[in-house]
């Protein structure tokens, strides 16, 4: 009987539907993995991107002055007691600024090039060797040596960040002659072929947009931009340095994409600056001052101290208010609320309290912290109570989770040998739970850290020069501070904002690590 | 085509005694050595065991024994268990299901399943029944399909019960009704074996004796497989017994024989109650 | 004198006299208890003398307590209050807003330790000021000390050896448990209650339909106020979030929870959890960083091919630097979580059972999720989109810094929008004075938000709950 019946493990008509249906399965399979691929790439990006942004931050230019602190300039008489040098700003500026134009003195003379000069230097970046040099008044009149950051912009164009640019050793050159004032021809056989070729290449690329670019030549400490050049023959004009430089000499060539009039650094700029770095003054250390230092409307100056300490006090406020309270609430909720119609009500709004955008909670703040009770404005204390109002039913849940997941006999054991009930909870219940209220609570305080719009509501958005002291002292957080900075316009914010997020991520890491170790230290199985 | 064969095998075995239907009986599945083990825990060892068409085998024994897990072999449910490995041969019309080119999907087509809990779909009860034919591309027409939805719920008794209210959502039923949806969604598929894993436990007395009619209904033109934790159930439905322990088979026979007879000394202690 | 006592540090003294009379009350009630039952075994004592200590204290502490939080409360009111009253003629009849602005730099004068400057008057105001301040803060701590004695004294005479000063402890504790539990009720009705009150206030001015129909926006310059582009804005950035998140997420979660082996599963779940806990300014970041240059970028090139094939006279998409689209797509990325990890969980909670009967029908893997999962999950699946996109539009960070300031009604996606969210950030920022229709305006925003979040989060949680009870 079995051989008359179609073999129907091999029932063509099925096999084939079954290959369209198996088909359709695994389409379904690439949907759910594009879909988890989807996720990751843009995590990966989104990381990525932050990440090169800020290890451009992680390092910066500062510039070396050796000086003598002439008393005339930083202390003259009348404003030499130590809290005058201290706010000498002009003065110390001067100082250096001087000291910048003996090192090119060609600038002399040319208001242009004598403030373009002065930019190297950014005048409130003094201000902490005024401060140094008056808290050490020996030091007046002495030999000594600054050190102080470079112009955000050329720090940037150091970089590498202000704009593409092509770079080219030259062939030998002869002999650099100077024919006119400030112009200079340089001669070689075959010396610039090279270059002439490499314009020929970025000609046929984008056009004559090539000729608004800048060719500049250095050699040493000299550096001239091209005006024109043939195989043999280049003159230019000469920006800072002199002719001999250029003597038996193998320049170097840089073509810069961008042109001049759309960069904030001159050409003439980036010729000091590379003399500069020739002399050995310009240095790339690591950039702490993003630590020490608070807020400033200069990028190359601006640390994000006064935040950290800010969004620490914030983050007090907060722990003090939403821990114990979340905790105390929770116990309520989960041991001793009678199953009423009000308990029910508080539990509804809690869940739903959860899901409210925060902002809501940033207006209840300005509303009634600001408002009616009169609290002071861009204060950690309003910041904390508003956060705390916000993390709180996170922490309810969490801690309530944690008690259910408490066996009913640990209770029954407590309650057998007399305890009251009240006792059955502190005593047995809520030592058992606590690992797991405990992370809750960190996983609510994490949250609480990385809030933004409510504190802008509430004013925590103010430029802060001052380290906050106190949870009433005018203050901003590390979210805001990336806020902030993000809307700069400058561009060296940006790197310098992707370092504030990695600062504020590694807060974030070190919270969630704990939560990790601890539920690896106290998972229990009942 | 294959209707036609059904019906004569149908009119073949209809009106034949129950002695006749015994001689006429061939193994329609044919287990040899199977071993299942889950990650490094063998659950079952190294069982030969042939299951004869038309007829109900019982598979009892006390629970862990391996019964469920051998039950899920015969259709290749196992495979959905990551950890799950089985090997040995089960024959069906002389091909090896567990050859991995054996499409597990075209074999649960022909091999239904009926389990513990019932478990009728989230749809309605037609919904429930035509899920089979649809998916398995069975009915070409719309009429065909309610005639196959008719023809099942028939076979499962429940179409008088049910065919005024086929729209209504499938865990509306009681739960016996439930169970007969369920079993009725399996021959739905027209499969030549149906596999039963304690469909009763979850019933009440009156709902059980329902079923139970239904399993001696059903015998006439099925292979029927069932595990049941009830060895009053295995005597009342089934022709043969198997008797599993820690993962063996200890003895297989009539079931008269293995009730008033057993051979083994295991199975006389289990069926008089001394344990399981 | 008296002015010397409106210097008081009020804080740090009411904290430590709090302290105080805790810890006083604590230790009179024990040695009282001990006294009883450390003497003879004839009395059966109910409580242990630490309850007794308990007790006493939490009846001195809570008073002074309820005290010193009226006064931390209302004080400041009060002082400025009695002072308005006792104010010349011409004071009294100045706006409000300006003599409160008036009253602050009094208030600011008198905390400095004195005004140095010419203003006789002002001067004489400030230590007036001063001097009623005295006088508050000094009743405030008579107050405190009285109320803390009269509640010590009378739960003193109830210490007695069958007082049963445990349970009375407890009550009070279990009191106190409840009143932390009730903050969340407060925050509630704190939320309602401002975003009303400051709106009717608004409506007082504006016409309501006008507000929530009107289709010109300009609050910051001229009142305009028509939020009807806000609206329009929220909903399309909302909109772009959700076609990106809910597929994503949706499959996301099939795949992990019927795809996916464990170690798939057990890298993949908490990365993506990474996520939803990278804060919000830092999408808006990553936004304005990448996100909206290259949308730009290709909305340019889009553009000049168009142009270029003479299909367009016109540059077709507004390309503008901030768009919804970038905004938008970021949120969805942003959301992609809330979905996953709300879907997974109800797609586990399916019962296995389902999947096994679809199975042992001959089902295939996808057949089984399309058909039996994912039917049985939908409502699970409806409210974590529901909660999705209650969040998006609740986003506040990613549409501030991308989305931009225009409040207008465009379809094209690449044209900058506004939200509601952004307008509020944008009204509420810098100095702000709580009686102009365009602060008020940022709280009648508000209450729209949380009135749309609310009624997209209650049907959500109902429905997870009716989802839960089923297959508990």
């Amino acid at each position: 009987m079995t051989d008359a019946a179609p073999a129907p493990f091999r029932n063509e008509k099925a096999l084939k539907r079954l290959k369209k249906r198996r088909a359709a399965d695994m389409r379904f399979k690439f949907y759910g993995m594009s879909a988890i691929a989807f996720a990751l790439a843009a995590l990966s990006l989104l990381i990525i991107s932050i990440l090169s942004q800020a290890m451009s931050a992680a390092t910066y230019h500062i510039v070396r002055y050796d000086v003598v602190l002439d008393p005339a300039v930083i202390a003259p008489p009348g404003k030499d007691k130590p809290a005058d040098v201290a706010r000498n700003i002009d003065g110390f500026y001067d100082l250096l600024r001087d000291n910048l134009l003996q090192t090119f003195p060609d600038v002399q003379g040319n208001r242009l090039e004598t403030r373009q000069l002065g930019d190297l230097l950014t005048r409130l970046a003094v201000l902490p060797v005024a401060k140094s040099v008056a808290a050490n008044p020996t030091q007046i009149g002495q030999e000594m040596t600054i050190k102080v950051p470079l112009n955000d912009d050329l720090d940037l164009y150091l970089k590498g960040a202000v704009s593409p640019e092509a770079r080219l050793k030259l062939g030998a050159v002869e002999q650099g002659i100077e024919t006119t004032p400030g112009r200079v021809t340089l001669s070689g056989a075959n010396a610039f072929k090279g270059l002439q070729s490499l314009i020929a290449a970025q000609r046929a690329e984008v056009g004559d947009a090539v000729d608004a670019r800048s060719i500049l030549v250095t050699a040493g400490k000299s550096t001239g931009r091209v005006v024109s050049m043939s195989a043999d023959a280049l003159e230019m004009d000469l920006l800072t340095g002199s002719a001999s430089d250029f003597n038996a000499a193998r320049p170097l060539a840089r073509v810069i994409a961008l042109p001049e009039s759309q960069r904030n650094v001159s050409d003439d700029q980036i010729a000091w600056t590379l003399a500069l770095k020739d002399m050995g003054r310009i240095s790339r250390v690591p950039h702490f001052s993003l630590l020490t230092h608070t807020d400033s409307t200069y990028p190359e100056l601006a640390g994000a101290l006064a935040a950290i300490v800010g969004s620490l006090l914030t983050m007090l406020v907060t722990a003090f208010i939403a821990i114990p309270v979340g905790i105390f609430a929770s116990v309520y909720l989960e041991e001793f609320a009678p199953r009423n119609r009000l308990t029910e009500i508080i539990e509804v709004n809690i869940n739903n309290l959860a899901a409210v955008p925060s902002i809501v909670f940033g207006l209840l703040g300005a509303a009634v912290f600001l408002g009616f009770f009169g609290l002071p404005r861009s204060a950690p204390l309003v910041g904390g109570l508003v956060l705390a109002l916000l993390t709180l039913p996170t922490i309810i849940i969490a801690s309530r989770a944690a008690l259910k997941s408490v066996p009913p006999s640990i209770r029954a054991a407590a309650l057998g040998v007399g305890a009251s009930k009240m006792q059955s909870v502190f005593h047995h219940v809520l030592p058992v739970a606590g690992p797991g209220i405990f992370t809750g609570a960190i996983l609510g305080m994490a949250r609480a850290l990385g809030e933004t719009a409510p504190l802008l509501l509430i004013g925590m958005v103010a430029f802060v020069a001052d380290v906050p002291t106190g949870p009433t002292d005018e203050s901003t957080a590390l979210p805001v501070l990336v806020y902030s900075w993000a809307t700069h316009a400058e561009r060296a914010w940006e790197p310098m904002t992707a370092a504030v997020i990695v600062i504020l991520l590694m807060f974030l890491i070190t919270m969630n690590g704990i939560v990790v170790f601890l539920r690896r230290r106290f998972e229990r199985r009942w | 085509m294959e209707t036609t064969i059904t019906e004569s095998r149908e009119t073949l075995t209809a009106g034949t005694s129950m002695d006749e239907t015994r001689g006429l009986t061939y193994p329609r599945i044919e287990c040899k050595n199977i071993n299942v083990s889950y990650g490094d825990k063998q659950a079952i060892f190294d069982i030969s065991l042939p299951i004869p068409d038309r007829s109900v085998t019982a598979l009892i024994g006390p629970s862990g024994c391996g019964k469920s897990t051998f039950l899920r072999c015969l259709n290749r449910m196992n495979d959905t268990i990551e950890s799950c490995k089985v090997t040995g041969e089960i024959i069906m019309d002389g091909e090896n299901i567990n050859d991995p080119d054996i499409d597990p999907v075209l074999l649960r087509s022909r091999v239904g399943m009926v389990f513990q809990k019932p478990n009728p779909f989230p749809k309605s009860i037609f919904d429930n029944i035509a899920y089979g034919p649809r998916i398995h591309g069975l009915a070409e027409t719309r009429e065909d399909l309610d005639e196959m939805v008719e023809k099942s719920l028939r076979r499962a008794g429940l179409w008088e019960e049910v065919k005024d209210r086929l729209s209504s959502p499938g865990n509306s039923l009681s739960g016996g009704q439930q169970q007969r949806l369920c079993i009725a969604r399996a021959i739905a598929v027209r499969p030549e074996v149906i596999l039963m894993d304690e469909p009763c436990s979850a019933l009440d007395p009156v709902a059980t004796a329902r079923i139970e009619e239904l399993i001696d209904e059903l015998r006439k033109r099925y292979c029927i497989v069932i595990v049941t934790h009830s060895m009053q159930q295995a005597a009342r439905v089934s022709q043969r017994t198997a008797f599993f322990h820690l993962g063996e088979l200890v003895e297989m026979g009539e079931t008269d024989q293995i009730f008033t007879n057993p051979r083994e000394r295991r199975t006389e202690d289990y069926i008089t109650g001394r344990f399981g | 004198m008296i002015q010397q006592l409106g210097h008081l540090p009020m804080g740090w003294l009411l904290l430590a006299l709090l302290a105080m009379l805790a810890s006083g009350g604590f230790f009179v009630g024990r040695v009282q208890a001990e006294r009883f039952s450390g003497a003879t075994g004839s009395v059966r004592v109910h409580s242990r003398p630490n309850y007794h200590g308990y007790y006493v204290a939490m009846w001195t502490f809570v008073p002074a307590l309820v005290v010193a939080l009226a006064y931390a409360m209302l004080g400041e009111g009060i002082v400025r209050s009695l002072l308005a009253g006792e104010l010349p003629a011409n004071f009294q009849s100045m706006p409000s807003v300006e003599l409160d602005v008036y009253l602050d730099s009094i208030a600011r004068a008198a905390f400095d330790h004195g005004y140095g400057g010419a203003d006789r008057v002002f001067s004489a105001i400030a230590n007036r000021f001063l001097e009623l301040q005295g006088m508050v803060k000094a009743s405030a701590i008579g107050l405190a000390l009285i109320s803390a004695a009269c509640g010590f004294f009378l739960a003193r005479r109830k210490v007695a050896p069958s007082f049963r000063a445990r349970n009375r402890v407890e009550g009070g504790i279990e009191l106190f448990l409840f009143l932390c539990a009730g903050i969340a009720i407060a925050t509630t009705v704190g939320i309602v209650a401002s975003l009303l009150y400051e709106s009717l206030r608004f409506f007082s001015e504006i016409p309501f339909w006008d507000f929530l129909f009107g289709t010109r926006w300009n609050a910051q310059t001229s009142a305009e106020f028509g939020a009807l582009p806000l609206f329009y804005g929220t909903f399309m950035i909302a909109l772009i979030a959700m076609l990106i998140a809910a597929p994503v997420g949706l499959f996301a979660a099939i795949y992990l929870s019927e795809y996916a082996g464990p170690t798939v599963r057990a890298w993949v779940k908490p990365v993506l959890e990474v996520l939803a806990g990278i804060p919000t300014v830092v999408y808006g970041f990553f936004a304005l960083l990448v996100v909206a240059p290259a949308i730009r970028a290709v909305a340019v090139w889009i553009n000049m091919t168009l142009m270029s094939a003479g299909i367009t006279a016109e540059p077709l998409l507004a390309a503008q630097p901030t768009s919804a689209l970038a905004a938008g797509l970021v949120m969805g990325i942003m959301v992609i979580p809330f979905v996953s990890s709300l879907s997974d969980d109800v797609i586990n909670a399916v019962p296995q059972t389902l999947r096994d009967a679809a199975y042992a029908m001959g089902a295939t893997k996808s057949e089984t999720v399309k058909h039996v999962v994912l039917p049985a999950a939908l409502p699970g699946i409806i409210a974590s989109l529901l909660l999705a996109v209650s969040r998006a539009i609740g986003e506040t960070m990613i549409v501030v810094m991308a989305a931009g300031q225009r409040a207008r009604i465009s379809p094209d996606p690449t044209a900058d929008l506004t939200t509601i969210t952004v307008q509020i950030v944008a009204l509420l920022t810098g100095e702000t004075e709580f009686d102009s229709p365009k602060t008020l305006s940022a709280f009648a925003l508000g209450l729209v938000l949380f009135v749309i979040t609310l009624f997209f989060n209650l049907i959500a949680l109902r429905v997870v709950q009716k989802y839960r009870e089923k297959y508990d």
